[in-house]
């Protein structure tokens, strides 16, 4: 993957910028020791790694407004940081830019309970969030499986999703405010404890956006009751276009689970071998999730099931208990796991129309076998966001590109079908030079316009999401100003 | 000039010479000067899965239309659109591109999410007459930056709509509604709060201080609607209030007239609606000057019929929220503006997405462009 060369005039600067920000933040806030700023040379993308001329970690809303005015002013690229889980490269640093991370910034400001919001500082976690509320009955709904090291900051940067959105959204469906700092140092709020933010919907166009506009340093977020209960039914089938069916059929037939997942072959045996979940060894198994009182899940796993069994399913196991719940789980949620003990892999999240599902499966398979690369599927079925992982061998020269090629055709594969090249991990570094499949010039030149008016120096994360080619005039005109 | 395909929108787009009215059915009274550009000829459902619950559809498409074909397959927009036609007098037929334009979002808000949460994907024209596409036809997408919801509730100021995807859900099996009798403004918000803050998923809850009734909805399977109902009722005992359930048929009435602002159809004055803070709404409602009130989505939306030409907002001092006119004469609106005033930070990146999107600045000129 490329990234811009980095500007030998900012890092002759380097001495400047460190003492400036020196005299805005604490002594021990400020990391420009090479050996220090290695710590924030990569996210979870980790096949890429390049360490940052300064790392900062601010403490307040004041200080980020600080600190992005000093690089403003300086003309040295930021690279905002949550947790640094990024999955797509998006805190990818160059070796001329200042990662700005919001770890410090981890308090929560407020809990309302009756009007149901929470508003915290965005270095806090995605699950101590719900950390926060969870004696009072509330959970905050985006889950995604990083969840335990994610910050919110992070998800709202990539509109995270989770297991759960298809009954509860992503995080754009839950977040009701922010307060966020824009590259000139300017502090803006949008929107707050109330429904739809007046005027346009900045809020919308600020989440998803990579840390490309502006540092989200406090959010307010929905908080919603727990149900009385959850259970999943576990159905195994011996065809996956016919698994395919199924989801459709339940969707059809008025159910709306919390949740369903998708395993394939090739995942099943992998995650049997390691967790020993007691899964059917079949071509497609489903895990489907609902919530309520005891009696209205029963209720609905019997319309599922009854669904099901109009399809022949190899197997068909409805859980009756936490235990019994925790064990059809046990398997996919060591899915990665068990493929990470096969060999190193790379996870792509490509979303596709369910109708599409058996046919971009078969494709995958003949790719895997033109490629040599192993594959296993998992999949949000319900919103048809893929998880294929192609499994490769690090420390083979040229597996990486290989493992890579294989990936890109998946995902063009995804968006020629109807689909899109990321459900909820985002483009980062990882699938920037791959927007041209999806998106049209003009439809990258809408998207770029609107970075123009939020940070007209393309100082904020610049190489990431727009491919490189098509951002260069734009980041060009930064180049030009020193 | 009649508008039959994109192409025809662009030609239009590029050869207009001043102010253009953007408009779908004409049907929201978003006053605007100018030529009038309609889509209403871009009609017509061009894909729909059931399976994979979403639909595509030219933006003129009629909201009817599309809730016709939805009913046959046990779907719906779960958002629940308002339709504006009796309570603003107008004539017309709504169309899916001005229920995203104006993100037209109902009493089922609260729980599933408004009018731009279920806008999958958007095709539309902007100012230079340009064709941009933005999102897909698939729930998940974090694809680039989502513009997608930047159109919705940009009322045509920044582009003008062709095409839109769409999430839609199944239909529940039923619903039911639990009246709660001879609450104040204040116990009636939080009665609803108390629900809301239940597992029982409410899926509506409204307060007519008039007839001192607190609605609250649920829907689902029938036996799940008797359990949760029964729990409710338990819960709110405690209010001391007199209550009752509404079955399917009366429920479904009443929630339309409280999608529909019925209590103010044809009553004189002008209606405002205000976004805030569910617990301050009885206060806010108390300083706002108007006549009468009712509030939706937990006391968060209040629909306030008050005199006409009064400035509202000026009542309502600053507070959490936004007020926005809905019904009053040209003059009103454009003395007072139908949108809140925007703050300088956010009115500077208004204005600068205006220019981007529309550099000539024709489509509906001046509308949500308001410093405070």
């Amino acid at each position: 993957m490329e990234m811009p060369i980095p500007n030998p005039a900012i890092m002759a600067r380097k001495a400047r910028v460190v003492e400036r920000l020196q005299g805005v933040l604490p002594f021990d806030a400020v990391i420009f020791d090479e050996r220090e700023t290695r710590a924030y040379e990569c996210d979870a993308l980790t096949a890429y790694k390049c360490p940052p001329m300064v790392a900062v970690l601010p403490s307040s809303t004041q200080e980020v407004s600080d600190v992005l005015r000093i690089c403003h002013e300086e003309g040295v690229p930021v690279v905002p940081r949550g947790s640094g889980t990024s999955l797509a490269g998006g805190a990818l640093p160059t070796a001329d830019c200042v990662i700005l991370g919001v770890a410090r910034m981890n308090d929560v400001i407020e809990t309302d309970y009756e009007n149901r919001i929470i508003r915290v500082q965005t270095g806090r976690t995605n699950l101590s969030v719900t950390g926060a509320v969870e004696e009072h009955g509330f959970f905050y709904a985006p889950d995604p499986s990083s969840q335990l090291a994610c910050a919110i900051a992070g998800n709202i940067a990539m509109n995270s999703g989770g297991a759960h959105c298809l009954k509860y959204g992503v995080t754009t469906n839950n977040l009701m405010g922010v307060k966020m700092v824009l590259m000139d140092g300017e502090i803006i709020d949008v929107g707050g404890a109330y429904l739809d933010a007046g005027g346009l919907d900045l809020l919308g166009l600020i989440c998803g956006s990579e840390g490309q506009l502006g540092v989200v340093t406090e959010a307010t977020l929905r908080i919603l009751h727990k149900p009385e209960g959850a259970r999943p039914v576990l159905i195994g089938f011996d065809d996956n276009e016919v698994a395919g069916t199924c989801v459709s059929d339940i969707i059809k037939a008025g159910v709306l689970p919390v949740a369903i997942e998708f395993m394939d072959r090739p995942c099943i045996e992998a995650t049997e071998a390691f967790a020993k979940a007691g899964y059917p060894m079949c071509e497609a198994l489903l895990i489907v999730e609902v919530e309520g009182s005891d009696a209205e899940i029963d209720h609905q796993l019997e319309l599922i099931s009854e669904i099901a069994r109009r399809h022949n399913p190899v197997e068909l196991r409805q859980s009756k208990s936490a235990e019994e719940s925790a064990k059809i789980w046990l398997g996919r949620k060591s899915a990665f796991g068990a493929m990470g003990q096969i060999n190193d892999y790379m996870c792509l999240d490509g979303t596709i129309p369910v109708s599409s599902l058996p046919h971009v499966l078969k494709r995958i398979g003949e790719m895997s076998d033109h490629y040599g690369l192993k594959v296993g599927n998992v999949f949000h079925a319900g919103d048809g966001n893929m998880h294929p992982l192609i499994l490769f061998d690090a420390n083979k020269p040229g597996d990486l590109e290989l493992c890579e090629e294989f990936g890109a055709e998946v995902l063009k594969l995804c968006v020629e079908v109807g689909g899109c090249l990321t459900g909820e991990h985002g483009v980062g570094i990882e699938k920037r030079d791959l927007m041209h499949v999806q998106y049209a010039a003009a439809d990258l030149n809408a998207q770029m316009a609107v970075k123009d008016v939020f940070d007209p120096a393309w100082l904020l994360n610049p190489a990431k999401v727009f491919p490189l080619d098509a951002s260069e005039s734009r980041r060009a005109v930064q180049l030009a100003a020193e | 000039m009649d508008i039959t395909s994109e192409q025809a929108l662009v030609d239009a787009v590029k050869g207009a010479g001043g102010p253009v009215a953007v408009q779908g059915g004409g049907t929201r009274g978003v006053p605007a000067g100018g030529t009038v550009l309609s889509v209403a000829g871009l009609s017509g459902i061009s894909l729909y899965e059931p399976g994979a619950m979403t639909v595509v559809a030219e933006a003129g498409t009629p909201v009817a239309e599309i809730e016709a074909a939805l009913a046959k397959e046990n779907q719906r927009l779960a958002f629940e659109p308002m339709d504006h036609r009796a309570l603003l007098g107008s004539k017309g037929t709504p169309t899916i591109g001005g229920v995203m334009a104006a993100n037209v979002s109902g009493p089922r808000r609260i729980s599933v999410g408004a009018a731009r949460d279920f806008l999958l994907g958007v095709r539309y024209v902007d100012g230079r007459g340009t064709v941009v596409k933005n999102g897909g036809r698939v729930m998940k997408n974090v694809t680039g930056y989502d513009l997608v919801k930047l159109m919705a509730g940009s009322f045509g100021t920044l582009g003008v709509l062709s095409e839109v995807s769409l999430k839609v859900l199944p239909r529940p099996e039923t619903q039911a509604t639990l009246v709660l009798h001879g609450l104040d403004d204040v116990r009636g918000v939080a009665a609803m709060a108390n629900a809301l803050g239940s597992p029982f998923e409410v899926t509506g809850a409204a307060h007519d201080p008039a007839a001192q009734n607190t609605m609250l909805r649920i829907e689902g399977f029938e036996t799940s609607v008797t359990y949760r109902m029964d729990k409710l009722r338990t819960l709110l005992s405690a209010t001391g209030a007199e209550i009752d359930v509404q079955g399917a048929a009366d429920s479904d009435r009443l929630w339309a007239q409280t999608r529909d602002v019925a209590a103010f159809q044809g009553k004189p004055g002008d209606v405002w609606r205000v976004s805030c803070k569910p617990s301050d709404g009885p206060a806010l409602a108390a300083r706002s000057g108007a006549q009468a009130w009712f509030y939706d989505w937990a006391g968060g939306l209040i629909w306030l019929l008050a005199n006409a030409g009064h400035d509202l907002r000026a009542a309502l001092g600053p507070f959490d929220g936004h007020a926005t006119l809905v019904r009053a004469d040209v003059e009103t609106k454009a003395r007072l503006g139908m949108f809140h005033p925007e703050p300088a930070g956010l009115a500077r990146l208004t204005s600068g997405l205006r220019a981007q999107f529309d550099p000539r600045g024709i489509f509906n000129a001046g509308l949500m462009e308001h410093a405070a």
